[in-house]
């Protein structure tokens, strides 16, 4: 999130789209209905589904699974079109004027650079136009035919309201009536929050799904506001928190890019991520990349990582490619992977195409199980009838299950989707020989330096010379692990405007990233979470419910990364000048002299308006990017394309081009691309997601869970129903070209048949809560229907649309 | 059954006088439906407070599991599907269970002395000790609540946790529900708070937004807010005007003394068998079971 849960509260408009805050985050929805009941805030959910979060809305309408992207398209069409923007902000705060290059173009589905061989864009035309100073070239009147406003206004003029209505289902007039009411918040006194979760990722076009409503609240000037900002609602308490530590794997901890395989130059990889300002006066943050990067090299080589060795830069991995989990398990399907250390992940349920995943894992030598339940996965190898039918005597993978704590049985941090760190302390001890997942895991690394030290092996560096600074080794403790990822001085850190003022003496807790420091003096795990373990001590642990501002700011409640900030960006929420845009919702503003207020300053503080700083200052133009540059790999622009399993064979956008039926350039494996199926003989749309009743595949193993939901279902609408002679509670079989389930059909209004372009499309709501382990009645894992392909950028897996049919059994 | 007896105001089938020397404050809890998202968190607190489990069932074609309140199901959630406005679909969830009624239907056309109670501060509460299983209260019951359990023949429902209650908490569904449509706390500060919430949904459109306190059982002690307060059977078939059956009135007015007669006459029976023939024995077997 770039706000905070508390924040919703202060929303004028909430936006419920590609998530289901009531069914999914029942507990942050709370906000929502304090923003209703307080502020006479208005709720809209657009969705497939009228689901729980429509039940207490004030307006919803529906759309096909798959096509969030048209619609956002045409809201930005219908924002530009009508004059529905927040022009001083565009101007000063978003990438609007700038110029691009004049060979950027984009032509029937398709951007230039496109090499439909590898299914790749070469991006070098995705850039500005740069003048002869090296600054990009800009035009404020807006009116330059290259700025990135016209370029913009000229690509989404397609989405008209009727090609919106003819790709989306979605009723032209339920459209215009959303588009209507987003385009009241350009006011500088109405705010706008959008809350979105899997329902926009799980797609082959998940980011760019996300990217196009960002464009829509940079447009509108809701980024950088309270009550604003684009919100992500993680599913777990703490996925946040492991996205923050890489959970991608290209990415190291606090978002460092890592090295790619052809980077062996040290200086080379840091100069490339220390992007230089592209206007005057702007602090283009990652400058100070260097920083972050050796003080983490220092957290993990310690005395080991010198400037001689290039802080340990040579011991770090380079990657060849993007390890995301569709590489994984097709590497393992293919077998180029043989074990594999599964800890608190259930892959059988949840990668795609469970009979790919069950062939992969069959091909392991051994598989660890790091789990406080048993898992799915963990049998893979077991017949369970139709439900797991395997030969157990064909199946040679060593399984090791090695029980674990569950959260409530641990004590360290959860970052929760607002970026707030909390601290918990474990409620009881875990039962028999369960133990801490850090201490299995320390267990496995001391035994393996042990074998590199008396075996050795190809490259013992990276092992041997790891700190491993642990009072009891094989018991690291969350507080030393703490302590660690905030970071400390390793020297005494001075001030580098008064080298005789020590910002922090040799051993102390750092108390932020701005003392961190590229000569090996400090160390930090965790550039984002530096001073959340300070000389203060734990601020996660900080239950102090005071909130001066009044907003639900509560500064002294844990620690919000970055820098205890609550709201990122929040130089936006004041005018150029300084002042808020709404002053009953004051964050900070210019006093004269310096940036003060409520929050932190995203900021530096002494910068004075007329220094002209922009508010997005990660970005070394300080501006939001209408225009995305390099950064997305299908596009500057957001643009539709069907999902793999499309119910229209054709892009509606562009039928004549079959290479942008589908995203160009998601990476589709020859093995899977065979397991697509066609609407011909999978004519309904399917969709999957998760009901508040469970929690993934977890709660199936709790009573009360499952006296509340205690059997598989599907929902399909009336109409298909009678047309397939369907009652309620009947049991239906629902195949896709990967395989089936059985399940008790719910009939139901709340799912409806929708329009698209003369064509009658029916969608079929598939909820994954069951398996064959728990106390639940047994049923199908509902990833033997999912298709084996994802998002072009982040590799997300494409559950949310794909193709099935359906018969009464 | 935490309250102390200074508290009861009324006793099924008993004709002594309650205590009146103490008085508490009239209670109740309010049920927004416009809030709630049907999570169920409700009924899951109320197997926790109240150490109930039912059976994991199956589902049946519709969100609501358990399908029906049961001795093991003090509230359910019901889902109901509607278009009040042509093509405008609504999804009202109603948290179903006893209401708590000022005239207790059930306590009423209850025959056994003191197996339910009503608390000077509105609770109705079945005390099952003195249960008989008759079922009458199913009978009296304007609300459809009351169920007979299968193990022990006795009837169950909602206590709105008068243990809680008792001592100073709220209702453990008040305190799970995580979007606040249900509140808890002094009668008059309910119908306070509904009216706040009212005022709401007309802006957004709800002109028909009301309390649901019905007068037909003297008010209640659960309370709705509905959007469509003129069409309480929309809400999974709430009454539009509850009242106690005829048949109780009829049982209180002509068939109870003709009950007691007949009930004297089966005692009297009994007295005469007891001298004619002798206390009932007790087989030996029975003693050691």
């Amino acid at each position: 999130m770039t706000n905070h849960w508390v924040d919703i509260k202060n929303a004028d408009l909430i936006i419920i789209m590609g998530g289901n805050a009531a069914e999914a985050h029942p507990c942050g929805f709370k906000w929502v209905t304090e923003a209703k009941a307080h502020r006479g805030a208005k709720l809209v959910v657009v969705d497939p589904r009228f689901n729980r979060s429509a039940a207490v809305s004030d307006y919803y309408a529906p759309i096909r699974p798959g096509t969030d992207i048209a619609f956002l398209g045409g809201v930005i069409n219908y924002l530009l079109s009508n004059n529905k923007i927040h022009e001083e902000y565009v101007k000063h705060y978003t990438n609007a004027p700038y110029l691009v290059r004049e060979d950027f173009s984009f032509n029937d589905g398709l951007f230039s650079g496109y090499d439909a061989e590898k299914r790749k864009y070469n991006r070098d035309t995705w850039d500005y136009a740069l003048g002869k100073d090296g600054y990009v070239e800009i035009d404020e009147t807006l009116q330059n035919p290259r700025c990135v406003y016209q370029l913009m206004k000229q690509h989404y003029a397609r989405y008209t309201p009727e090609t919106v209505s003819r790709v989306c289902g979605t009723p032209k007039e339920a459209f215009l009536k959303v588009a209507e009411m987003i385009g009241e918040t350009s006011r500088p006194d109405k705010v706008m929050t959008i809350l979105y979760a899997l329902g926009w990722t799980q797609h082959t076009t998940g980011s760019q799904n996300i990217r196009t409503m960002a464009m829509i609240q940079l447009l509108l000037g809701n980024i950088g506001r309270v009550g604003g900002g684009v919100n992500a609602l993680r599913g777990h308490s703490n996925v946040q928190g492991i996205t923050d530590m890489n959970l991608v794997s290209g990415v190291m901890p606090g978002y460092l890019r890592m090295a790619a395989d052809e980077e062996q130059d040290f200086q080379g990889f840091l100069s490339k991520r220390a992007l230089k300002p592209l206007r005057p006066n702007q602090m283009s943050y990652w400058q100070n990349f260097p920083k972050f990067w050796v003080s983490l090299a220092k957290t993990f080589y310690g005395k080991a990582a010198t400037k001689e060795n290039d802080f340990s830069y040579h011991w770090f991995p380079k990657y060849d490619k993007p390890y995301d989990v569709l590489q994984m398990f097709e590497r393992m399907h293919n077998g180029q992977m043989n074990g594999f250390i599964c800890q608190g992940f259930n892959p059988l349920a949840a990668v795609p195409c469970l009979q790919k995943v069950s062939a992969a894992l069959s091909k392991l030598k051994y598989l660890v199980v790091i789990d406080p339940l048993s898992t799915e996965t963990a049998e893979f190898w077991r017949d369970h009838g139709e439900l797991n039918s395997v030969d157990a005597s064909k199946i040679q993978t060593e399984v090791f299950r090695l029980p674990a704590n569950c959260f409530a049985e641990e004590t360290g941090s959860y970052t929760n989707s607002g970026r707030v760190l909390q601290w918990h302390w474990s409620a009881a001890d875990g039962p028999g020989d369960a133990k801490g997942d850090v201490e299995i895991i320390a267990g496995i690394f001391t035994r393996m330096r042990d074998m590199y030290r008396k075996e050795g092996g190809a490259f013992p560096e990276p092992i041997l010379n790891l700190t491993w600074p642990y009072s009891i080794p094989d018991q690291p403790s969350p507080e030393e692990l703490a302590r660690e990822f905030s970071g400390k001085a390793l020297a005494d850190v001075t001030d580098p405007k008064d080298p005789t003022k020590v910002l922090a003496k040799a051993g102390e807790q750092l108390a932020s990233f701005a003392h961190l420091r590229d000569d090996g003096s400090t160390s930090s795990g965790n550039w984002l979470y530096c001073g959340s373990w300070s000389q203060a001590g734990n601020l996660m642990a900080r239950r102090e419910t005071s909130d001066p501002s009044g907003l639900g700011f509560y500064p002294n409640w844990g620690f919000s990364w970055p820098a205890n900030r609550r709201v990122l960006y929040n130089r936006a929420n004041c005018d150029v000048s300084g002042k808020p845009w709404d002053p009953s919702r004051k964050t900070i503003a210019w006093d004269g002299s310096k940036w003060t207020g409520f929050d932190v300053p995203d900021m530096r503080p002494d910068a004075a308006p007329e220094e002209d700083v922009g508010p997005f200052i990660m970005h070394p133009d300080g501006v939001g990017h209408l225009f995305a540059l390099k950064g997305m790999a299908d596009g500057p622009f957001p643009e539709h394309y069907e999902p793999f399993e499309t119910p229209l064979g054709v892009n509606p956008m562009h039928p004549k081009n079959p290479l942008v039926t589908s995203n160009p350039v998601s990476r589709l494996f020859a093995y899977d691309k065979a397991q697509l199926g066609k609407a011909d003989k999978f004519p309904y749309v399917a969709t999957t997601y998760r009901l508040t009743e469970h929690y993934h595949y977890w709660t199936k193993n709790v009573r009360i869970n499952s006296i509340l939901q205690p059997s598989q279902f599907i929902e399909m609408n009336e109409e298909l129903a009678k047309e397939k002679g369907i009652a309620h509670g009947d049991t239906v079989k629902v195949t896709s070209n990967r395989g089936y389930i059985r399940a008790v059909a719910v009939v139901t209004k709340r799912l409806r048949p929708l329009d698209i372009d003369g064509k009658k499309v029916h969608t079929i709501g598939i909820p994954i809560h069951w398996g064959f382990i728990g106390v639940a009645k047994k049923g199908f894992l509902a990833n033997r229907l999912t298709p084996f392909v994802g998002d072009a950028t982040a590799h997300t897996p494409e559950f949310k649309a794909f193709l099935v049919n359906i018969e009464k059994v | 059954m935490a309250l102390q007896s200074l508290d009861i105001k009324a006793r099924s089938a008993t004709t002594t006088q309650s205590p009146a020397a103490r008085k508490t404050t009239e209670v109740a809890k309010l049920i927004d439906i416009s809030k709630c998202i049907g999570c169920k968190a409700c009924q899951a607190a109320c197997m926790e407070w109240n150490d109930l489990r039912d059976d994991i069932g199956h589902n049946v074609g519709v969100y609501d599991n358990p399908h029906d309140l049961s001795d093991q199901s003090w509230t359910v959630m019901r889902f109901s599907e509607v278009e009040v406005e042509q093509g405008r679909l609504e999804w009202l969830i109603r948290k179903d269970g006893c209401m708590h009624c000022a005239d207790p239907g059930c306590l009423k056309a209850c025959p056994s002395p003191g197996a339910i109670v009503q608390y000077s501060n509105g609770i109705v509460d079945f005390h099952e000790e003195n249960c008989i299983g008759c079922g009458y209260c199913i009978t009296g019951c304007p609300f459809n609540i009351p169920r007979i359990s299968k193990k022990d023949h006795k009837a169950y429902k909602c206590t709105l946790c008068s243990d809680r209650v008792g001592v100073g908490l709220e209702p453990a569904c008040v305190k799970t529900c995580p979007t606040g449509a249900i509140v808890f706390g002094s009668k008059a500060d309910m119908i306070h708070h509904a009216e706040g919430r009212i005022t709401d949904l007309k802006e957004r459109g709800y002109s028909n937004a009301a309390l649901y306190d019905p007068k037909g059982v003297g008010g209640t002690h659960v309370m709705y807010v509905l959007q469509h307060g003129d069409k309480p059977e929309l809400y999974a078939n709430l009454p539009k005007d509850p009242g106690i059956s005829p048949l109780v009135g009829l049982w209180k007015g002509v068939t109870k003394p003709l009950m007691n007669l007949g009930l004297g006459l089966a005692v009297f029976a009994g007295f005469f068998h007891y001298v004619t023939a002798g206390p009932k024995e007790v087989e030996e077997e029975e003693k050691t079971d």
